[in-house]
């Protein structure tokens, strides 16, 4: 089992990759020197503020000019520090971007993310191709090993980011770009769009699940498999629904005649820990709340409202909690 | 000097009414509530003149709904066979002959009864506001939408213009294509 999420599954400063710790190294850092500069010039501040000033009446003093040299060479000094300290940043900076790019291109796992307004279809290649699968809003990775992502848009720019691993890349149509990373413990990483997309942009999220490499190729083996046989009449109802109803037009669940590649792969759908992309946990309640209205959840999003009867809905829902 | 006020309230009022161009519904009426009763299936009226009605032209004239019924129309793979208006396995869209009727409520009918030789029936299956969308987009493959919310552009790499610049072609009705005419 892994790990539950905990309050800092979306943090910079709680990183669970080598990338991650470079990004979090270079945060520190900066932190540190922001901190510092601020603190200096608050201080010079406070004393321009505390000096007792000259009285009006009292004529300007002659400059003196020894001290006159002195403070020019304060402000010269301080200009010389200023850039130095700048161009330290700069090569902090540098160093950070090549140990991004430091980690080995030899992935294990080959993973296609394509964002969609608003949510991530998610496609595992495997070898050969026919042992690859689709499902949505959910990564798993194996721990240790080096994963790379392609990453693709249909619609808009989307930005993929989850902090606690790496840093954000932008997901453009028409374009692959590339990310490698690993994830070095076991743990639930929360993820979210991080480029405005649209309407629903701030509920755009995704988790990405880091588990033993035991527990992915399980994980990849029950995704493999067609979608399970109703196990009785509630569910056999609910399958009725789903393939005589509207939800063919966008769903797929490998195994029946539903092959709508439009919305997300629902094969496994009871599998996965949350819906509509990170918005809602995936329990029952939720998700006959989604069916029923989810536009109420998610105004704008793409999936339109059913009139479907309350039985229906319930046999539904019992059909899809069966597809584990 | 007068003048200049007035221009700009007249400029203000036209920018007001462009702005429906944009509006968006997001909570349309949900799939399964389906009036047959509304749709007209022949373009013959007695009198000469076709019966009141004819909101559905709101769709034409909203570039968002247009946007959507283009969208659409790929989702539920109308260019399946559609093509993008030149026709296939189905007729072409792009053209002015209509074997069913041009008119939206004839377009409505196709898509939500089906029709004779593989048209398939989407009743049940498509809330009323998408086939309305994909409706105002079928129109305007063949130019008969309004330019001002017409799409402008493609995503892909597209070998006829787009649906904006589509020349109109008045629609004719037009019996079943028939063998000869099929070989062309």
């Amino acid at each position: 089992m892994t790990a539950p999420v905990g309050p800092f599954a979306q943090s910079a400063l709680h990183v669970a990759g080598p990338q991650a710790a470079h990004i979090e190294r270079l945060w520190w850092l900066m932190f540190g020197v922001s901190a510092a500069v601020y603190a200096l010039v608050m201080a010079a501040l406070l004393i321009a503020i505390l000096r007792r000033r000259r009285a009006a009446v009292e004529p300007e003093p002659r400059p003196d000019p020894a001290r006159e040299q002195g403070l020019g060479r304060v402000v010269w000094a301080a200009t010389g520090l200023t850039a130095l300290t700048l161009f330290l940043l700069i090569a902090a900076s540098y160093l950070t971007d090549k140990g991004l790019d430091a980690l080995a291109h030899d992935e294990e796992v080959s993973i296609e993310v394509t964002g969609q307004q608003w949510w991530w279809k998610v496609r595992y290649h495997g070898a050969p191709e026919s042992r690859g699968f689709d499902t949505a809003n959910e990564i798993h990775i194996p721990v240790g090993a080096t994963v790379k992502l392609t990453l693709k848009s249909t619609d808009v720019i989307h930005s993929l980011w989850v902090p606690a691993l790496h840093g954000k890349q932008d997901l453009i149509p028409g374009q692959d770009n590339v990310l490698y990373l690993r994830a070095d413990r076991p743990g639930i990483y929360r993820g979210q769009c991080a480029e405005f997309c649209g309407f629903q942009h701030a509920k755009m999220a995704l988790e990405v699940v880091a588990e033993s490499r035991e527990d992915f190729a399980r994980w990849r083996e029950a995704q493999l498999a067609p979608a399970p046989q109703p196990a009785d009449a509630v569910q056999a109802r609910g399958m009725a629904v789903f393939l005589s109803g509207p939800c063919v037009m966008c769903h797929r669940i490998a195994g029946t005649d539903a092959g709508g590649v439009t919305g997300p792969d629902l094969t496994h759908v009871a599998s996965r820990r949350t819906l509509a992309a990170g918005e809602i946990p995936n329990n029952r309640g939720h998700l006959a709340a989604w069916i029923a209205d989810p536009q109420g959840i998610k105004p704008g999003n793409h999936m339109p409202a059913s009139n479907l009867d309350p039985a229906d809905v319930r046999a539904l829902v019992a059909y899809l909690e069966s597809l584990r | 000097m007068h003048a200049r006020p007035l221009i700009l309230c007249g400029l203000i009022a036209l920018a007001a009414a462009g702005c429906r161009r944009e509006e968006r519904e997001h909570s349309a009426r949900p799939i399964g509530e389906q009036g047959p009763g509304k749709v007209v299936l022949s373009e013959l009226f007695p009198g000469g003149s076709p019966p009141p009605g004819g909101s559905h032209r709101r769709y034409e004239e909203n570039a968002y709904h247009m946007n959507e019924g283009k969208r659409l129309y790929s989702w539920f793979n109308c260019v399946g066979c559609h093509a993008h208006g030149g026709g296939g396995i189905g007729p072409p869209l792009m053209d002015e002959r209509w074997i069913y009727g041009g008119q939206p409520e004839n377009i409505y009918a196709s898509i939500v009864e089906g029709r004779p030789n593989g048209m398939p029936s989407f009743r049940g299956k498509i809330p009323d506001q998408q086939v309305w969308q994909l409706v105002a987009y079928v129109r305007s493959l063949s130019g008969q939408a309004p330019k001002d919310a017409a799409p402008s552009r493609d995503d892909h790499l597209s070998a006829k213009p787009s649906e904006q610049q589509t020349p109109a072609q008045p629609p004719r009705n037009s019996a079943l294509p028939t063998a000869s005419e099929r070989r062309e």
